[in-house]
């Protein structure tokens, strides 16, 4: 060995995988919850790692809007195909249809809060135990505050106030019937951690993220793609732009910014230089300042 | 970036109004890790607070409540990176009651960073930082002291606070201490040099954070595995592969190497250490990997796999610095689960020996009652041995939590002595 120390991205992933390797001890029934975005992929890259050479013991959980990019579910299906494991799917319009919850209104309306009913609802269905995700730290101030094994009672809520500490990496999992944890194997990556990993490993990511050309419309200061789900009003106006997204999520509310990096290297130098975060293209934080906090005491991924 | 770079965690800890958010906002403000948007964010809330210009600390507010309040009620991560470095702050509140935040934020630190401010000196939150700083054995503490802008960055007021500080910390163990005078309003002695105070011959902060010597800090002479999970794909390809899953806790691991089981104390032959992208001939903490032997022997959960020539001791009854997290105060008798690397046990405290008056750092026996934030030295007798060493020579395999089984709560942390 040439160094006796590890760089930045090796100690990361170690911790990481040492995190995927816990869910595995410490619950029964965890899965990775799945959006076919880059941190949920990296989390089951990593996954990949920590149990080889067995197969990813966990199933993946997508929770389905309904309003997808078709590259994300092509992704996502085969994904799963080559990893051999299973998927759940737990589905927004059938939440709609069975009235557990109600559709919002008009231009600006997203199923993004709908997810919170479908996601716990699937948990409890599943009898999960344990729901792994990619939420990062540096995503969002309420979600700084976060821990690696986050506890959540029988109502699926997080208390941000009343977490247990964790201390050096003894993770505790311990819950009673009903509760479920979720866990965060890189909470302490960055988007630019992401990126440099990606690269390193050369993970395959869906299509969205390299620049393509797109039908896209101007609005809340990024690109929204042009869908079936799209409502224009008066002023709003379709036109072609060569763009690409910074993170994945409903195709209703992901903006994407123009852009030509079409490789893995012009991505990384890209975000390198970008003076902008990442959810500062998502409709969905912009609410209100602290719709990330009031959406995460529900529970939101 | 550099691709052999290293990551350094890093804890703040200051009373309230020390300047600790204000520092933190200048460290991310300085080396640019601020987003426009970010802060566009806080020049709108500075504008409607009435604050005259940026108010740098906003970018570290967090939850509601704590906007609302001012302070801070939670542990809070940071991320910055500097083209020498990769930084992860753990933010700790300075409150009184909140002696468990900084405990928590200090288990993983490499450095501590602890403020001063200038104008009041060594003050006992300061005694009660430095002291919890060397509890956890953070290696490197770096004094700052702050709002050197209020005192006309006078070099007189830095010298008689390094004296009040060596006076206290001689009793204390910690292997380095450096002292910084700043001024986290101005941005003197962060980022950038201070033109205010020729007389400091030393370097900025962040000068000092990106060269910290921290790979001489791991103990890389006890080779200690803790074994998380068996790996057995039993597919086509790894039929017979047993492959014992962790991640080394210090020390360095060789093929060939004669390894020792414990409790069981069977020895073997390490076989092969493995990752997905190939095996390794050796390996080092914290490196997850999974190591296989060469003869079938009965390995789980729980197990650690050591060195046979250098072993921890495998103790039934020990002696624990034991600090209390949780509201309620432990009662006699409670059982609790102790969890100690990936080996869990029950456990019940059998004594309190003293607990340490916080602000005089004096032992107390009159009263062991352990309550919220208390910090007291036990015995602990648990059902079956966990194989430690001591704290000090050994952050993973000397560090412990107890559970309380009636709350699933993790009630205490604690360091082996």
């Amino acid at each position: 060995m040439s160094k006796y120390y590890l760089d930045y991205l090796e100690e990361l992933e170690s911790e990481a995988v040492y995190v995927l390797r816990e869910v595995w001890a410490q619950f029964q029934n965890p899965v990775i919850l799945f959006s076919g975005g880059k941190d949920s992929i990296v989390v089951t890259h990593l996954a990949q790692k920590a149990f080889h050479p067995s197969k990813i013991p966990f199933a993946l959980l997508h929770v389905d809007t309904g309003h997808n990019f078709p590259e994300t579910i092509k992704f996502r299906n085969d994904l799963v195909q080559s990893l051999g494991v299973r998927l759940l799917v737990g589905s927004v319009q059938e939440s709609i249809d069975t009235g557990r919850v109600s559709e919002e209104k008009g231009k600006n309306a997203t199923r993004n809060a709908l997810q919170i009913t479908t996601l716990l609802d699937a948990i409890e269905e599943n009898k999960i135990d344990c729901a792994i995700g990619g939420g990062r730290r540096d995503e969002e101030k309420a979600r700084a505050k976060e821990r690696f094994f986050s506890h959540r009672d029988d109502f699926g809520q997080w208390d941000p106030k009343n977490q247990r500490p964790e201390l050096w990496n003894l993770f505790n999992g311990k819950h009673f019937e009903g509760e479920h944890f979720r866990v965060f194997p890189i909470s302490n990556w960055t988007e630019m951690d992401v990126w440099n990993y990606i690269k390193r490993e050369n993970i395959q990511i869906p299509s969205l993220y390299f620049a393509h050309e797109r039908e896209v419309v101007w609005r809340n200061d990024s690109w929204i793609p042009n869908s079936e789900f799209l409502q224009l009003d008066d002023r709003e106006e379709i036109v072609q732009k060569k763009i690409r997204f910074r993170t994945l999520g409903d195709i209703t509310i992901t903006g994407g910014i123009e852009s030509n990096a079409d490789t893995l290297e012009k991505i990384v130098d890209e975000v390198a230089a970008m003076r902008h975060t990442e959810r500062g293209n998502r409709s969905d934080d912009k609410r209100s300042e602290t719709a990330m906090e009031d959406r995460k005491k529900q529970g939101y991924f | 970036m550099v691709d052999n770079n290293q990551l350094l965690r890093f804890t703040t800890a200051g009373s309230v109004d020390d300047g600790k958010s204000t520092l933190i906002g200048r460290l991310l403000y300085d080396s640019k890790s601020i987003f426009e948007d970010q802060l566009e964010a806080i020049e709108n809330t500075s504008r409607k607070k009435g604050h005259e210009g940026v108010d740098l600390a906003l970018f570290t507010d967090g939850l509601r409540d704590e906007r609302e309040q001012g302070i801070t009620i939670d542990v809070a991560y940071r991320y910055f990176t500097t083209p020498k470095r990769k930084f992860i702050i753990a933010d700790t509140p300075g409150h009184i009651q909140y002696t468990r935040n900084m405990v928590t934020g200090a288990s993983t630190a490499n450095a501590a960073i602890i403020l001063v401010d200038a104008r009041h000196g060594v003050i006992e939150q300061t005694k009660r930082h430095a002291f919890i700083a060397s509890l956890l054995q953070i290696p490197h503490i770096i004094v700052c002291i702050n709002k050197m802008d209020l005192v006309d960055f006078d070099e007189s007021v830095y010298h008689k606070i390094t004296a009040q500080f060596e006076e206290f910390s001689s009793k204390l163990l910690v292997k380095d201490i450096r002292f910084i005078p700043i001024s986290a309003l101005l941005g003197d002695n962060v980022v950038n040099r201070s033109e205010n105070m020729g007389w400091y011959q030393g370097a900025p902060l962040l000068h000092t954070l990106e060269t910290l010597h921290i790979s001489s800090d791991l103990n890389k002479v006890d080779a200690r595995f803790p074994v998380q999970t068996v790996l057995r794909p039993q597919s086509e390809t790894f039929r017979d592969y047993r492959g014992y899953a962790g991640r080394v806790s210090s020390g360095i691991f060789r093929v060939g190497d004669e390894v020792t089981v414990m409790p069981s104390g069977f020895t073997s032959t390490i076989k092969s250490l493995d990752t997905i992208s190939g095996p390794l001939d050796e390996v080092i903490a914290p490196m997850s990997i999974s190591m296989t032997l060469e003869d079938d022997i009965d390995v789980a959960r729980g197990d650690m796999i050591v060195r046979s020539n250098n072993k921890p001791e495998a103790k039934q009854d020990l002696e624990v610095m034991l600090c209390w997290l949780n509201d309620s105060p432990a009662s006699p008798r409670t059982k609790f689960t102790v969890k100690h690397t990936s080996n869990e046990q029950k456990a019940m405290i059998k004594e309190v020996i003293y607990k340490i008056d916080i602000n005089t750092l004096r032992r107390r026996t009159d009263d062991v009652e352990l309550g919220m934030n208390d910090i007291c030295k036990v015995k602990l007798r648990t059902t079956k041995p966990l194989m430690v060493d001591s704290y000090r020579e050994n952050r993973v395999t000397g560090s412990i939590i107890l559970i309380d089984d009636r709350t699933n709560e993790t009630v205490a942390a604690g360091m082996v002595v």
